[in-house]
């Protein structure tokens, strides 16, 4: 859990964050969206005390982050940036070894804890470990990037458009490998972006800030439905709201009974998905199957276009 | 293999210099040391077989040049006319000079430099072509060493002239040496303890960074005699100040300025190098080595430097090189070096103890210049 009260950043006379009060809950990930300029990063920076803060407090987990000399404490939080940043004179193994080794590990401990984040990323050791970052694809040197910052095992991973770099069919799969690992690992992460998909697809919680103010805090379907002010209805764009609501949420949560003929749709795909399918296939109902292959009930046509209906 | 009947661009050169070479005089003769010489063609300066092989060699050579050839043939081509012309021009003393005569003096003339220089580029551009790699360029610069000592040993140069200057005053020689490779890279030693800590400074903050380059800049321009003349009155009240540095051999005069003076001019290159090569560093790495909790200490040892690394070596391969020919200097204000025989040989007009001391000052020159420019691609080849 990330505690941020009352924090205020001004550089000289501009104030980059103005006055924001916000928790990042623990094991969840908050993204943090704006335009450029918003003080998104800013305010992301200031948690590991990259900057400081002009006026405020932040506190990780209750322990306010001026009790710990900075270096200390990045030395416990994770830190992603765009364009991974790697060390380009490092081996794959490393970089990632990096923070470990400022930790003072021994090396046997060392070599252990990055190949087993190695194999978490799909990067065979026997292969990748001695390759310099620029041998690598975008997305490879992305995920040696997460691998790093996760390298000494932070409750807390701070990310700065992370995925900036990559493209659109990386990113996904990316984004994907991402969801699965906060599962695993239930890391608190903090995520900054300026794209909203980015932010719905990934975020438990948003936070929209603009001009260094905090406008909204609230769950993706929260937003969707009830955006605080114009502006963050703007950034969500409202031509496809409700195929976006419809995306937040599995078919398992509008089962209904019956049955209906055809292949059948997975209980855990997205509503969104499953609305996809039935109207590319031209049905208008479909058997629900759990993962065990179970068929559960069924979906509908009528089912999905009333959950994707503004809620009165 | 196909060979175009086009000319090489690069032949065309090697040829037209080779050409001028040969409508001058290979050799000439002196009745005394510092006598005006007399011009002797190649053909009147060695035995007719003798210049008839070295003439075809040469040709041969000339004819691979200017046709599209490969690489390594070319490069063959190249060290065999070198190798030709270092042994030939040993043989001609022998000719040219009437038996029992102890006076006379034989040297290499235009023909002979400017048939060196043409085969040196064709050399030059095989081993661009073949793209020789760091260690086989160093390699090479090895290679070329040992055969001019062989040739040095084997006594096969003893009767050109350079070699008489330098059989009269052989201990002078290797003092000098040692006194010309301590000046230079003494004074390296010394800029890049003082040079590579300026340039962090000026990285960190960049307030003082106009200042501190600035003033290197102005001490660049001013002349080396100049700067000695300016040396004297300070150093001369140091000395008269710390007798124990005066018996060190601090004073107006002496090594003491020149090696002062060739700090102050590596300095600037020390600098700008280290300041330049930090601000290459990729902003985004140095991003990273912050925020996963490296100290300032760290990040500049961990990161900074290595990535700079690179870009300060190749002023380490500038003031070394700069350092070999301006430390000829010193010899004018009694500091030593190569340059006591360049100025004793200015004064004596006799111009092959000129080259006594300017020849191995542009040797060392030259296989620094190559032995740290190949360091330099080894350091920059593994960030690619």
């Amino acid at each position: 859990m990330i505690e941020i009260g009352h924090v205020t950043r001004k550089f000289g006379a501009a104030v980059a964050v103005d006055d924001v009060t916000v928790t990042a809950p623990g094991g969840a990930i908050t993204a943090l969206v704006g335009t450029s300029g918003s003080g998104k990063t800013t305010l992301l920076r200031m948690i590991n005390r990259l900057i400081e803060p002009t006026s405020g407090t932040i506190a990780i987990d209750g322990v306010d982050t001026r009790t710990l000399k900075p270096f200390e404490l990045r030395r416990r939080i994770g830190y992603v940036i765009q364009g991974d940043g790697l060390f380009p004179h490092r081996s794959v193994a490393g970089n990632i070894g990096t923070v470990p080794a400022l930790l003072g590990w021994d090396r046997p401990r060392i070599r252990a804890r990055v190949a087993e984040l190695m194999e978490m990323f799909q990067l065979d050791p026997a292969v990748y470990a001695r390759r310099l970052p620029h041998e690598l694809s975008g997305g490879q040197r992305q995920r040696v990037g997460v691998a790093r910052a996760l390298a000494a095992g932070p409750r807390v991973l701070l990310m700065d458009e992370p995925f900036g770099a990559l493209d659109p069919i990386i990113r996904l799969k990316a984004q994907d490998d991402l969801l699965a690992l906060q599962k695993r690992l239930g890391t608190t992460i903090v995520l900054v972006t300026h794209d909203m998909n980015e932010a719905l697809r990934l975020g438990d919680f948003i936070a929209v800030m603009d001009a260094g103010k905090l406008l909204q805090f609230a769950t993706p379907a929260e937003m969707l439905v009830r955006p605080a002010t114009p502006f963050v209805e703007e950034l969500i764009g409202t031509g496809d709201r409700p195929f976006r609501l419809l995306a937040l949420a599995p078919v398992s949560e509008i089962v209904e009974p019956g049955t209906a003929g055809g292949p059948p749709v997975p209980a855990t795909a997205t509503q969104y998905e499953a609305l996809a399918s039935l109207a590319w296939d031209g049905r208008s109902a479909a058997p629900v199957a759990a993962p065990d292959g179970t068929i559960v009930g069924i979906v509908t046509v009528t089912g999905l276009l009333r959950h994707a209906a503004r809620p009165r | 293999m196909a060979v175009s009947l086009r000319p090489d661009k690069v032949g065309v050169l090697v040829a037209v210099i080779a050409a001028a070479a040969a409508a001058s005089p290979f050799a000439t003769f002196k009745a005394n040391r510092i006598v005006a010489g007399a011009p002797r063609s190649l053909f009147e300066a060695l035995p007719p077989t003798g210049a008839a092989i070295l003439a075809a060699v040469l040709a041969v050579a000339v004819v691979v040049a200017l046709l599209r050839t490969p690489g390594w043939l070319r490069l063959a081509a190249a060290l065999a006319a070198l190798g030709a012309l270092a042994v030939a021009i040993g043989a001609v003393p022998a000719h040219l000079t009437p038996e029992g005569d102890r006076l006379a003096r034989v040297g290499p003339s235009t023909g002979f430099w400017l048939s060196l220089v043409a085969f040196a580029v064709m050399a030059a551009d095989a081993s661009i072509r073949l793209r020789l790699g760091p260690l086989a360029r160093i390699v090479a610069v090895l290679l070329v060493a040992l055969g001019v000592a062989l040739l040095l040993r084997t006594g096969a140069w003893d009767g050109l002239s350079v070699m008489k200057e330098y059989a009269g005053r052989s201990d002078a020689f290797w003092r000098e040496a040692g006194r010309h490779v301590a000046l230079a890279l003494g004074s390296l030693a010394a800029a890049i303890v003082v040079g590579i800590p300026l340039g962090v400074l000026c990285h960190r903050v960049p307030a003082v960074r106009g200042a501190i380059l600035g003033v290197l800049n102005v001490v660049q321009t001013i002349p080396s005699i100049a700067m000695f003349g300016m040396l004297i009155a300070p150093l001369a009240a140091v000395a008269a100040a710390f007798p124990f540095l005066a018996a060190l051999g601090v004073g107006g005069i002496g090594a003491a300025p020149a090696f002062v003076a060739l700090f102050a001019y590596a300095l600037l290159p020390m600098v700008a190098n280290t300041v330049v090569g930090l601000a290459s560093v990729p902003a985004a790495a140095v991003d990273a080595a912050r925020g996963m909790g490296m100290t300032a200490r760290q990040r500049l040892v961990r990161v900074e430097f290595p990535l700079a690394f690179p870009v300060i070596l190749t002023g380490i391969r500038i003031v070394l090189v700069q350092n070999l020919g301006l430390a000829t200097i010193a010899g004018l204000i009694g500091g030593g070096g190569f340059g006591v025989f360049v100025f004793q040989g200015l004064g004596q007009t006799a111009i092959d103890l000129v080259l006594l001391g300017a020849l191995p000052t542009v040797a060392l020159a030259f296989s620094a210049a190559i032995l740290l420019d190949a360091a330099v691609e080894a350091s920059r080849g593994r960030l690619a």
